[in-house]
């Protein structure tokens, strides 16, 4: 994983995937003395730092100055990630860099080499943003513990900055979406009420029934884009506690199915079930409800009156198979890249009446990836279509 | 005496219930009217009628649908004035303006208003566009 540098921070931090998953982090040495230099491209050359929990390793370019002057040239060139400082210098002083490369707001981590190890030398450059120090003369392991707990600390504050940059901007998208959902629907409604305010069609009440009809089913809609809000929120806040049991699957399916009935009897729509066996998974129940009645209702709301909907669970190698089949009206292959997204809804003539708040597939999607599962669907418009769910055992 | 011939307003917008109400209020002040509900649906419509105003929706498909139908309608039709509608703008602190040149460079519309927007109000900002 590289991540080029954002000089200013408006850049947004691009990552490419190098295949042996190597970083080399760009190191600046600056001492007067070339002695120190060499020692120190040498003790760095073959030494590389690794994060347990990731598969990543830094390992180390070393570029050298001899002056703060020299210095500030190269770090402003641009490409730096730590810098090396020894504050007693032929021109400007050290901590003279530090202030500036602070002042400059260049994205690297600056680690002092003081030669005396004085305090008030040590207080300074820790008051102009130096992350850490070695005192002079180190040992090859002081200076490799030290390189190690600077690199790591730059790269925790690059994948967090990274994180709430990308946190921001799809918050932000989110939002805006999010109120043209809400705001959609009040718009509809409130058109609606000033038409009869104003008894723009008449006197006769029964004028304004499909008004009404209308603003009822947009209202519903509105209710179900909050229930579903409150899901997602708490999933993106990472809130949700899980409670990973040995679940009953037959059951959760039993209860899916008839929450779903009285829906399906409404429209004439048959259910088929069929689950074979006893099944059972190791998973949170409230997740796999979530994924059984969203996949179910949308086999039911997008189904045709007196269609049938067969959904059927098997068990093969180390997976249970989830199959939701309907007959319904399909999705054309340029709907289906954008199924899962957020407030993806499809608009057509023929989903007009249809109410949901496009969340469900998304947050469905989720709850399969949170299970380490996959969804898959198969349309053919007009014909209907199949959502599959593969959930490890 | 000429009858004066109806003018066309093409109305877009993705919003079944919010076209609905637009159209029999543009209608009602004595308009023809063409509906579409998607960008695509609009695109198809300018490629065989030539309305004499647009009013389109800026969110639909995409959050810039309406900007993009606005570009095509003006290459197509350069002469025919655009009204872009929009309901978010006070939530997401964007703002559109079409005042000047350098606004009108970047947004292909004649106005911009927002959604709620007072019949009076918004027939007296059509007329002004068809100049009647």
């Amino acid at each position: 994983m590289t991540f080029s540098l954002a000089i200013n921070e408006t850049d947004i931090g691009e990552i490419k995937i190098i295949p042996h998953d190597m970083e080399k982090l760009k190191i600046l040495v600056v001492d007067d003395e070339p002695g120190i230099r060499s020692g120190i491209e040498r003790i760095l050359r073959n030494y590389s730092v690794g994060f347990p929990f990731l598969n990543e390793d830094f390992s180390f370019e070393t570029i050298e100055a001899a002056t703060g002057e020299a210095a500030l040239e190269i770090v402003e060139k641009g490409g730096i990630d730590i810098v090396l400082l020894d504050n007693k210098l032929p021109g400007i002083q050290g901590i003279e860099v530090l202030e500036r490369i602070k002042k400059g707001q260049f994205d690297c981590a600056v680690m002092m080499i003081t030669s005396y190890a004085s305090l008030d030398i040590a207080v300074k450059a820790t008051n102009f943003g130096a992350y850490n120090f070695v005192p002079k003369p180190f040992t090859p392991q002081e200076l490799k513990s030290a390189i190690e707990n600077i690199s790591k600390h730059l790269f925790l504050k690059r994948m967090t900055r990274k994180m709430n940059k990308e946190g921001k901007q799809v918050r932000f998208q989110f939002l805006s979406v999010l109120s043209h959902e809400l705001k959609s629907p009040i718009n509809a409604i409130e058109g609606y009420l000033r038409i009869m305010q104003e008894k723009q069609v008449g006197d006769d009440i029964n004028d304004y029934m499909a008004m009404i009809d209308r603003s009822l089913i947009r209202i519903k809609g509105m209710r179900g884009l909050i229930m579903d809000m409150l899901d997602l929120t708490r999933l993106e806040a990472g809130n949700k506690t899980r409670n990973i049991q040995n679940i009953s699957v037959n059951d959760i399916a039993k209860m899916a199915v008839d929450a779903v009935l009285p829906m399906a009897i409404q429209r004439n729509i048959k259910i088929n079930f069929d689950a074979g066996e006893e099944l059972y998974l190791l998973t949170d129940a409230s997740e796999l409800e979530i994924i059984l009645n969203n996949l179910l209702s949308n086999a039911v709301k997008y189904n045709k009156e007196g269609g049938e909907v067969h959904f059927n669970i098997k068990k093969k190698n180390n997976s249970l198979i989830f199959k939701f089949e309907d007959t319904g009206i399909g999705i054309s292959s340029e709907n289906i890249p954008n199924l899962f997204k957020e407030f993806s809804r499809i608009k057509t003539e023929q989903t007009r009446e249809i109410t949901g708040s496009g969340l469900g597939l998304s947050i469905a999607k989720k709850m399969v990836d949170l299970n380490n599962g996959e969804i898959l669907v198969d349309s053919t418009p007009g014909i209907g279509t199949t959502f599959t769910v593969v959930l490890p055992t | 005496m000429m009858l004066k011939n109806k003018k066309l307003v093409l109305i877009v917008d993705d919003d079944p219930d919010y076209l609905e109400q637009l159209k029999s209020k543009v209608s009602g002040f004595g308009f023809d009217t063409l509906t579409a509900s998607s960008r695509k649906e609009a695109e198809a419509l300018l490629e065989t009628t030539k309305p004499d105003l647009n009013i389109f929706d800026l969110m639909m498909e995409t959050q810039d649908s309406g900007f993009i139908l606005a570009y095509k309608s003006k290459q197509k039709y350069p002469e025919v004035p655009i009204i872009i509608a929009s309901a978010v703008t006070t939530e997401t602190g964007i703002t559109f303006k079409v005042e000047t040149e350098e606004d009108k460079k970047w947004i292909k519309a004649d106005l911009y208003i927002e959604k709620g927007i007072r019949n009076d109000q918004l027939l007296r900002e059509i007329n002004k566009l068809l100049k009647l």
